[in-house]
């Protein structure tokens, strides 16, 4: 059953065609890889997505729900959630604050129950404090929550950002270059921790990449894209021996290698 | 180059800046202002104390600043630093001396000259403002070598020294009061100022404690920490029930002139704690927040006023009205500014608070609200029999005020809406994208703040018991801010600390009134240099591994939280 499914989803910018009558099926609970040279419209799909844009036309259906025209927290509450290709954390915020705050749509207390602090508020919080415990272990950094974002290394805030977005108890986690700027070993660590992601959470994984090891050690289905439109789709291997995606990568001498 | 000479040259630099400093502050007529006012006894006037601070400052750069690590070229640099910046000074008074600088600054008269060549002919003043510039360069440079702890210890006890000296008007009348108090008062103050045997006991206290604290300080913390749980938390509440015993008999220690400013600064910490959820908490950089203080306070005189008779409520009926007034707007000022952020939200808000100010002053409402004439007869606050008229008994209201909306900031900081708001400050977008609703969340920073700003409002207006439109003008804003950020943005201690100073000093410090822009102004880009967290900034909460601590300090003071970390 497809979780995600975009019917000829369009953005235009000015005359830039960005995303391009993109047709695109995401299966429950796999790991899908969009791939593509700069450009190719693939974080304009993810802004599409998280509502931070809106398509000009076609449609983006979550769980057979319309996502067009939603604001980007309310298609958080129904559970798709996003990394940054740059890492976009609460520099000033602790990473146990970061997690917190990602827990925000879950928690209810309001104005005059924090204010008295009624039990309810308080219960709430000490639940919310152990599940942001429990996040952080998970992603590996536990005792480092009193820490400020900011002072962390770039590998825990790769994995911090994965944390805060686990912590909006996503369905669907889109991951833009979640490998970035890490060497091979970092690397290995970020798709076996992708993989647990998905085997020991159910949740389904959606992932911009540009590390073709990444791409074809990790991903059941791989998406090409090429100046906003979809060139390929299918299983790794398919795609590795696709003249048109070699082509997008190799033919147009964009020396990506 | 030779070394030798890049090093004189940078000695000589630095020099020259702070020369320039020092002729500016003379030109000013900041010095001899402060020429009126002696720390020392009819020794040295908080003029000359200025001008040695300017002069020590820099030679301290100028030794920490040389290249190389040679003690003596250190001290060299710090004497070139000090005899550049007298010999600045000495050309001033040379060309003033030939020239007429009357005619663009009023203020170089041929007393100013008499004073920067300490009362001398001109040769012996050179010689002596050389002299002193010499060796003040020496002890700059000695100070810089000595070890960290004797550097504390002496810049604690010169600044006490300083601070006791400058506000002895407040002190010695305070002290007088105090039966033992009274006997030492006598011996440290003279009529104009600390006495030479009196500043040097004080001296040697405060270096003693200084150096005491220094050394032992730790080992009594530890020690501190090593006593039992429960023992700890009773010294904990006895330190609290005796702050709260001291602010309870604040005012009648400090008598009434003094209740007077501490009320004032009561007034800011309120609209400080506002701005500091709007401003420090939320990012929102709301440059009108004045309004809410003008909506507070003629909503108080509409009400309650017979002058207008239209409702002759009391206070407190009128109080709760004020306050819902106030947060109403806020939600309505917030409303068109909702997609705005940084420079543009500034402007605009900036824009509302004007608007408010116009209206109050403008003809339409001058019926119901007094036009440019205001509106008076505003009755004081009363409970049962005990009406709170003299600023003595409206500290009291005000203290309850600053409790309760320093309580309220400290339970949202570490909420759910706290973090929400500090989200919203970081990156707006991922705050969004985190499930974090931008308008609501919005929202309710700009009511919180208006609330908290109109309660001030509303209490200014009974305080004064008459209300015009010019008490609103947007340097109100302006202070508010400058306050958080003095004090440390999103910082609850942090904002009472600003509006300490700079709120509660300028009105104790006479001579500042004049120079009160200006110092704000070199207080703020010094503390964007050199302190850019603000005086006391906002503690990093710790919520992981230690889980927070039973809730003893909700005894409702402010600062409770980040003390008991």
């Amino acid at each position: 059953m497809a979780i995600l499914i975009a019917r000829g989803a369009t953005k235009q910018f000015g005359g830039l065609t960005a995303v391009d009558d993109l047709d695109l099926e995401i299966k429950e609970q796999s790991i899908h890889s969009v791939i593509g040279p700069n450009g190719a419209g693939k974080t304009t799909f993810f802004n599409c997505v998280t509502g931070f844009y809106k398509v000009e036309a076609g449609e983006i259906l979550f769980q057979g729900r319309s996502v067009v025209g939603l604001l980007p927290d309310q298609i958080v509450q129904l559970g798709v959630t996003r990394t940054y290709q740059n890492i976009r954390l609460f520099p000033n915020l602790t990473v146990m604050e970061n997690i917190l705050v990602g827990l925000h749509g879950h928690l209810k207390s309001g104005f005059f129950g924090i204010v008295l602090s009624a039990p309810a508020t308080r219960k709430e919080e000490l639940a919310a404090g152990e599940e942001a415990r429990r996040i952080l272990k998970f992603v590996n950094l536990g005792g480092k929550g009193d820490l400020l974002a900011k002072n962390l290394p770039y590998g825990d805030q790769r994995r911090l950002e994965i944390g805060r977005a686990l912590a909006t108890r996503p369905k669907l986690l889109l991951l833009d270059e979640p490998t970035a700027g890490m060497n091979p070993r970092e690397t290995q660590g970020m798709m076996d921790f992708i993989r647990r992601l998905r085997d020991e959470m159910g949740i389904t994984i959606l992932l911009i990449e540009h590390q073709m090891r990444v791409v074809m050690g990790i991903s059941e289905t791989v998406t090409v894209l090429d100046y906003g439109k979809k060139i390929a789709e299918g299983t790794p291997a398919e795609i590795r021996s696709d003249p048109g995606v070699i082509e997008a990568y190799l033919g147009r001498g964009s020396a990506a290698h | 180059m030779s070394p030798g000479l890049g090093l004189w040259q940078n000695g000589m630099k630095i020099g020259l800046i702070a020369g320039g400093v020092a002729v500016l502050l003379s030109l000013i007529g900041m010095v001899e202002a402060f020429s009126q006012r002696f720390i020392i006894a009819d020794g040295i006037t908080l003029g000359q104390t200025l001008l040695l601070l300017v002069s020590l400052f820099a030679s301290y750069q100028a030794a920490k600043k040389t290249p190389g690590l040679g003690a003596f070229a250190r001290l060299l640099n710090g004497v070139v630093a000090g005899l550049t910046i007298a010999g600045v000074l000495g050309v001033f008074i040379f060309l003033g001396g030939h020239l007429n600088l009357r005619k663009i600054f009023i203020n170089a008269s041929p007393l100013l000259y008499k004073l920067l060549a300490f009362d001398q002919e001109f040769g012996t003043g050179i010689l002596l403002l050389l002299g002193v510039g010499a060796l003040g360069g020496l002890l700059a440079g000695l100070f810089f070598l000595a070890s960290p702890h004797l550097r504390k210890t002496l810049s604690a006890a010169c600044g006490s020294l300083v601070a006791m000296g400058v506000l002895q008007d407040l002190l010695a009348p305070t002290f007088a009061l105090w039966g033992p108090l009274a006997v030492i008062n006598d011996w440290i103050y003279e009529v104009n100022g600390l006495s030479p045997g009196g500043g040097l006991f004080l001296f040697a206290l405060i270096g003693g404690v200084t150096h005491f604290w220094g050394k032992k300080g730790a080992a009594i913390q530890t020690g501190f920490r090593r006593i039992s749980p429960a023992k700890q938390k009773t010294l904990r509440l006895t330190g609290w029930l005796f702050v709260v015993f001291l602010l309870l008999v604040l005012p009648q220690i400090l008598g009434l002139f003094l209740s007077e400013v501490l009320t004032i600064v009561g007034l800011y910490v309120l609209l400080g704690l506002g701005l500091n959820i709007v401003v420090g908490y939320a990012g929102l950089l709301d440059l009108g927040y004045v309004a809410f203080f003008a909506i507070g306070s003629y909503t108080i005189a509409l009400l309650t006023s017979p002058e207008l008779g239209f409702f002759n409520l009391s206070f407190w009926t009128a109080l709760p009205f004020a306050i819902l007034l106030g947060v109403l707007f806020g939600v309505l000022l917030g409303i068109p500014v909702l997609k705005m952020r940084g420079d543009y939200l500034a402007i605009a808000t900036l824009g509302f608070g004007e608007i408010i100010r116009i209206l109050v002053l403008s003809d339409f409402l001058r019926p119901w609200l007094g036009g440019a004439q205001g509106v008076g007869k505003i009755p004081k606050i009363s409970i049962g029999a005990v009406e709170f008229g003299t600023p003595q008994e409206i500290y009291y209201i005000i203290l309850v005020g600053c409790l309760v909306v320093g309580f309220i900031s400290w339970r949202l900081r570490d909420s759910r809406l706290g973090r929400a708001w500090m989200a919203l400050r970081e990156d707006e977008d991922v705050a969004q994208a985190m499930g974090i609703n931008l308008v609501s969340t919005k929202l309710l920073a700009f009511a919180t703040g208006a609330g908290f700003s109109a309660l001030s409002g509303a209490i200014f207006a009974t305080k004064l018991g008459s209300v015009y439109p010019h008490s609103f003008n947007v340097m109100i804003s302006i202070n508010i801010l400058c306050v958080i950020i003095v004090g440390g943005m999103g910082s609850i201690p942090g904002v009472i600390l600003g509006a300490v100073a700079l709120v509660g000093l300028p009105e104790l410090l006479r001579e500042f009134a004049e120079y009160r822009l200006l110092v704000y102004g070199a207080v703020l880009v010094a503390m964007m240099l050199l302190r850019p967290e603000g005086l006391w900034p906002e503690a990093v909460r710790r919520r992981e591994l230690h889980e927070e601590e039973p809730e003893e300090t909700e005894a409702g003071l402010a600062s409770g939280p980040d003390r008991s970390r």
